[in-house]
């Protein structure tokens, strides 16, 4: 972008009033705004953050009696975050007389995906097909109805299974984001977060080797 | 054989529309940018697939910190006619028997930033220099003794019942203090909330379409 900028050249004893030229030098200003353009379209872009809807149930009030929703023992998966990005998880329910081993896996694609795949692949299956139809122009929908639609597919459904969710308490703030954005990319209906039991924190123990810090509450009803 | 001439041109290019183009640019980006505000604590958000953008305006933030410090914040963007955070701020002060100056009131209205502080210091925390603040930061308190996060929403949905509810945690907050968190929110009656996240690529699952 560089100009070059002709200069008279004088010749003879006869001093002549410089002539300068009226044109300016615009290179480094343009240089400049190139620079500040650049700058301002990379912030634009990315300054956005992202956010994950999630909504948690209503919170029972204490003097309130309300009978624990009844869930089919076969369609249960419990996955418990651990300390250090590990996931285990168990089927079914816990008993303390005969503990079920816990298994052990982590967030690769080869994961607790894959575990809530094999067992999702019904309602995934569905959910696949209809995003593909939807794309193909099959099917007349709008973009926004199309999130409707989903979630009208996975209220019918009745074979994924009903993952409950706890924390062991050395568990980070990512392994929850994780661990939900990983329902959403298996597409599982029913999931809900929540309070760890006696029982799979010493599960828990047992499978990390330490201690059990935890016992059964001593019956206070 | 008789000499070519080549024709004099001016190795000159005129740039006026490019100069004209590059500056319309800029200042459609430098007007359409907005600046970040600057935050107390720095905060690595976890990453997820969801698309859907951050609402800029009838927000409340809860921030929690690396070291399990709690900030807050009710912002409602641009829209600074309906004079929101003044109102939460007195309220806040009625509960606690403080009043706050008009003052005070605004230097709060103009400060759009997170802030962690105790209620208590909040005059001392208002009236300090930017450079000084830091050290009132030392988290909202979220104990059951205590519980200002509580009074904090319950007064910010009081001002504006439309304000939705975002939480902005770090990657290695342990699951107690959010947990702590979530549950003020229940008992707040706040079950629909949003994560703040950053966006992460879909991975295509491929071992599905067996």
């Amino acid at each position: 972008m560089a100009e070059i900028i002709q200069e008279e050249k004088h010749q003879g004893g006869k001093k002549k009033p410089k002539k300068h030229s009226t044109e300016i030098d615009m290179t480094p200003m343009v240089d400049l705004m190139c620079l500040l353009i650049t700058f301002f379209m990379l912030t634009t872009a990315f300054a956005k953050p992202k956010v994950m809807e999630i909504a948690l149930p209503e919170k029972i009030k204490k003097n309130e009696k309300v009978d624990p929703p009844k869930i089919a023992e076969s369609r249960t998966l419990n996955i418990i975050m651990g300390p250090n990005d590990k996931v285990y998880w168990y089927p079914g329910k816990a008993d303390p007389a005969a503990l079920v081993p816990l298994q052990e896996t982590d967030f690769s694609a080869t994961g607790i995906r894959q575990v809530l795949l094999d067992r999702n692949r019904a309602l995934f299956k569905k959910i696949e097909a209809f995003k593909d139809d939807v794309t193909a122009g099959k099917v007349e929908i709008k973009q926004d109805s199309l999130q409707a639609a989903i979630r009208q597919l996975k209220k019918s459904d009745d074979t994924g299974p009903i993952v409950l969710i706890k924390f062991y308490k050395k568990a980070k703030y990512k392994n929850f984001v994780d661990i939900i954005d990983e329902m959403s990319i298996v597409g599982i209906a029913i999931y809900i977060v929540t309070d760890i039991n006696w029982i799979e924190e010493s599960m828990v123990e047992h499978a990390l080797g330490i201690p059990s810090t935890s016992s059964a509450p001593t019956a206070k009803k | 054989m008789p000499k070519i001439k080549i024709p004099h041109k001016s190795p000159h290019v005129d740039m006026t529309p490019m100069v004209d183009l590059f500056s319309l640019l800029l200042t459609f980006f430098m007007l359409t940018a907005t600046m970040k505000p600057s935050e107390p604590a720095p905060v690595d958000t976890p990453a997820s697939i969801s698309e859907k953008a951050t609402p800029d305006k009838n927000i409340m933030t809860i921030t929690i910190a690396k070291d399990s410090r709690v900030f807050f914040n009710v912002d409602n963007g641009p829209d600074t006619i309906l004079h929101f955070r003044p109102k939460v701020l007195e309220e806040m002060g009625k509960r606690y028997n403080i009043v706050f100056t008009p003052q005070e009131l605004r230097t709060f209205e103009k400060n759009t930033v997170p802030f962690g502080v105790n209620i208590k210091e909040f005059k001392s925390y208002l009236s300090a220099k930017d450079n000084e603040r830091a050290k009132f930061e030392k988290g909202i308190p979220i104990d059951s003794t205590d519980n200002q996060l509580a009074l904090w929403i319950l007064f910010s949905r009081q001002v504006n019942p439309s304000a939705q509810t975002l939480i902005k945690g770090d990657n290695d907050v342990e699951y107690p203090v959010v947990k702590k968190v979530l549950d003020i929110l229940q008992d707040k009656n706040v079950n629909r909330f949003s994560l703040i996240t950053s966006l992460e690529k879909v991975e295509v699952v491929e071992e599905a379409k067996k």
